[in-house]
């Protein structure tokens, strides 16, 4: 148990190095926190979606609709369970600074279909019998401080117009992965609107969501739907919602394959910072280190002797730094809140946090090891400073 | 009197290894700084640069972007007889009514498809944007099924090179050119006859009408008239402002990552400069009491320290330079979350991310350094001189 102690006056003899050492320690874990975080909110859409769904949409790209006499056609093949559908409405509230999704569904089937979506009975009914409410997640009627029977108005960017809305709902997500920043209403009222406006674009609805009996058939189950509208005006694509999600990040990509790197990055500045301070610190105590080889102490326990040194300072930081994370992020997360609705830190995470630490701390012991075991008795007395 | 400037290079090369990775941490750290500039720059150039300041871009109010807009046929016949419109040397009116909307098409090699922009042009599109420039084969006959596809398209897109097809629509497309148009947002798209593309997609109205102003500084006037015409439901828009505010999100995006990412990163490379000095001056405490009987006053060991600091980082912020000058080789190709559409950018380099990288490691540099140089500075000379 020598060591230990031994291990422990090292590590503080330089106070001020120490504590440097660890602030910077500690501020590269929590940015890689942060940036594995950000990746992680990135692929919150994928995570919460359900096997059991599958996405319809037009074959040429998402901005093209599909009739809504496909509901019945679809509703027909065998596997499947429930049919919604909706359109992105993509209105503007006030500003268009304030993003948020919004979406015009058929609400009774699409509750249905999203079980994961808990709001009160009362205001399910209420929400279900007037065409014009809406219902709306519980961060984004926090955000802007809306209230059951407030009436907003958002203006429509691809349907024109300002639309008003009653807010007669709002949902909780059942579990912590749950987008609590939509705003979902009446496909009914937007098409009939339409249907005065311009009649042309009327009885179309952008995607379809089909619930499946069997998640096991999702295959099947997409190939047959997009074998009964082969060769028809709109053809279409049908998806698992999982793959559906995981497209639409595969085309920001880059971006991702960005953060992941410069999070390594951080690890590996803070690697450069450590291992300085090891070199630095084994630098100065060759002589002692020569003393100990004298007194009959052998390489591996010079090598603990600094390995140890380096990896109590590492953990020290890092655990100061994972304790940072979440109040950073929840700070990081608010700011962001536009584009990332979820912003929670993730178990996986702090193990990545740990494990990247544990790796800095043993790379940087390695080299200030080697010389220390390396060095001859005698050149290491003669040395100075 | 002062001390030699070798003085503090000297010092930094008796000690190679810590010097070294001190300043491996500030190249780091100037790396990522002048990638994200150079990122935010590539994007500017790609979105604002796409747009000529004497164009004026026409859609529906309210919608944003060409994509959601719709201007029917009557509305766009008006605006053709504006008087503001600029008449070409052939005596037709510089105005084009086009088509802009997205398919999905698999990139070249992992199949996984992406959203691009096809835009129908009229014949007056390529006038109006002097930097799209044909490279290869030739541009399409008016009322076939051909069309010109950016370069960026070319090399990325299955079915996007010359002679290649396309299916889209319930027909095929020849690819009868390849056209360039430099950085900007135009080499992701791939452009067509605007009569065919609408019949393929059954679309019975236009996206929007651009065209040249005859004088730049009718604009405002001419806006204020369209948008008040109570035929017109449009929004008149310089093309340079249109293009800016299409990338607003984006450019906002990578401007608060970028910047909480350095800021927290330069942290740590400022926490490593100062412990590689504070132990520089600890292990020089006789020395800088030598110096001081020699005549050197407290002033002088304070710059020799401060600059052996700023040589450190100046060395690192070079060496990050210039591993960030190497990314300029790479093409960043991503959805633009406004326009759900491809866009593809360069890391660009200019003498201001230069200037602002290398000045930014001087900074780093010199935050860190001045506390260990004001504790050299400050030493009792006597016991210094005791010290070892």
């Amino acid at each position: 148990m020598q060591i230990l102690k031994l291990i422990y006056k090292n590590a503080f003899r330089h106070r001020l190095r120490t504590f440097l050492t660890i602030a910077g320690i500690s501020i590269a874990i929590l940015s890689f926190g942060l940036l594995r975080t950000v990746i992680s909110a990135w692929y919150v859409g994928v995570e919460a979606s359900a096997a059991n769904r599958l996405v319809t949409r037009n074959s040429i790209s998402i901005i093209f609709p599909l009739p809504l006499s496909y509901q019945e056609k679809i509703r027909q093949i065998d596997g499947v369970k429930t049919v919604s559908y909706g359109n992105w409405f993509g209105g503007v509230y006030i500003d268009e600074k304030n993003f948020f999704a919004n979406f015009a569904v058929e609400p009774e089937s699409y509750l249905e279909l999203y079980p994961e979506y808990v709001l009160p009975p009362a205001q399910k009914t209420a929400f279900l019998r007037d065409r014009k409410a809406f219902m709306a997640g519980r961060k984004l009627a926090e955000r802007y401080k809306w209230k059951l029977g407030d009436t907003i108005i958002l203006k429509g960017t691809i349907f024109p117009g300002d639309w008003d809305f009653v807010l007669s709902a709002i949902y909780k997500g059942r579990d912590k992965n749950i987008d609590e920043s939509q705003f979902i209403f009446h496909w009914d009222y937007l098409n009939e609107s339409i249907k005065k406006t311009a009649p042309r674009r009327a009885d179309q609805v952008g995607f379809y969501m089909v619930g499946i009996k069997n998640p096991i058939y999702a295959a099947e189950v997409s190939n047959a739907i997009d074998r009964t509208f082969k060769n028809s005006l709109a053809e279409t694509i049908t998806e698992t919602e999982k793959a559906f999600q995981l497209g639409f990040i595969s085309m920001s990509e880059a971006i991702v394959i960005a953060i992941q790197m410069v999070s390594f990055v951080v690890i590996i500045i803070i690697m450069a910072v450590v291992a300085n301070t090891m070199a630095m610190t084994a630098r100065e105590r060759f002589g002692e280190y020569a003393v100990l080889k004298t007194l009959g102490f052998g390489g591996p326990y010079i090598i603990g002797l600094i390995f140890g040194e380096s990896l109590l300072i590492t953990s020290i930081g890092c655990i100061l730094g994972i304790v940072l994370t979440f109040p950073a992020a929840h700070a990081f997360g608010s700011v962001m809140s536009q584009f990332f609705p979820v912003f929670n830190v993730s178990v996986k995470t702090i193990y990545l946090e740990i494990v990247s630490s544990v790796i800095v701390g043993i790379t940087a012991a390695i080299i200030p090891s080697y010389r220390a075991v390396n060095i001859r008795i005698a050149d290491g007395l003669r040395r100075i400073g | 009197m002062k001390i030699p400037l070798s003085y503090s290079f000297r010092n930094l090369w008796t000690r190679r290894l810590t010097t070294i990775l001190t300043a491996s941490g500030i190249a780091l750290v100037v790396f990522v700084f002048a990638s994200i500039l150079m990122l935010s720059e590539g994007l500017k150039k790609a979105l604002v640069d796409t747009g000529s300041y004497d164009n004026a871009v026409i859609i529906r109010k309210a919608s944003d972007s060409e994509v959601q807009s719709g201007v029917e046929r009557i509305q766009a016949s008006i605006l053709e007889t504006q008087p503001e419109v600029a008449i070409g040397p052939n005596g037709i009116g510089l105005l084009a009514k086009e088509l802009v909307v997205l398919i999905s098409l698999p990139k070249r090699g992992t199949d996984k498809p992406s959203n691009v922009v096809i835009r129908g042009i009229s014949e007056s599109s390529l006038t109006l944007r002097p930097q799209v420039k044909l490279v290869a084969g030739r541009l399409p006959r008016q009322g076939s099924s051909e069309i010109l596809a950016g370069q960026s398209i070319a090399k990325r897109f299955r079915g996007g090179g010359l002679g290649e097809t396309i299916r889209f629509g319930m027909r095929d497309w020849t690819v009868a050119g390849i056209f360039d148009a430099g950085n900007t947002g135009f080499s992701s798209e791939i452009w067509g006859d605007v009569d065919q593309l609408m019949r393929a997609f059954r679309r019975p109205v236009y996206s929007s009408v651009i065209f040249k102003l005859r004088d730049s500084s009718e604009f405002e006037k001419f806006k204020l008239r369209i948008e008040s015409d109570p035929r017109l439901t449009l929004e008149v828009m310089r093309e340079t402002d249109y293009y800016a505010k299409q990338s607003e999100m984006m450019a906002k995006f990578i401007r608060i990552l970028g910047m909480s990412l350095t800021m927290i990163f330069s942290l740590g490379a400022i926490i490593g400069a100062m412990i590689t000095m504070y132990s520089a001056v600890a292990n020089r405490t006789a020395e800088i009491g030598t110096m001081r009987v020699l005549g050197f006053r407290s002033r002088d060991i304070l710059a020799a320290f401060i600059v052996e600091s700023l040589l450190l980082s100046f060395t690192g912020g070079c060496a990050g330079l210039f591993f960030s000058s190497l990314m300029q080789f790479l093409t960043i190709s991503t959805m633009n979350f406004q326009t759900f559409s491809e866009l593809a950018f360069n890391f660009t380099l200019t003498f201001e991310i230069i200037y602002k990288s290398l000045s930014f490691s001087l900074i780093m540099g010199f935050v860190g350094g001045v506390l260990p140089a004001a504790r050299a500075s400050r030493m009792n000379i006597v016991e210094a001189l005791r010290a070892n």
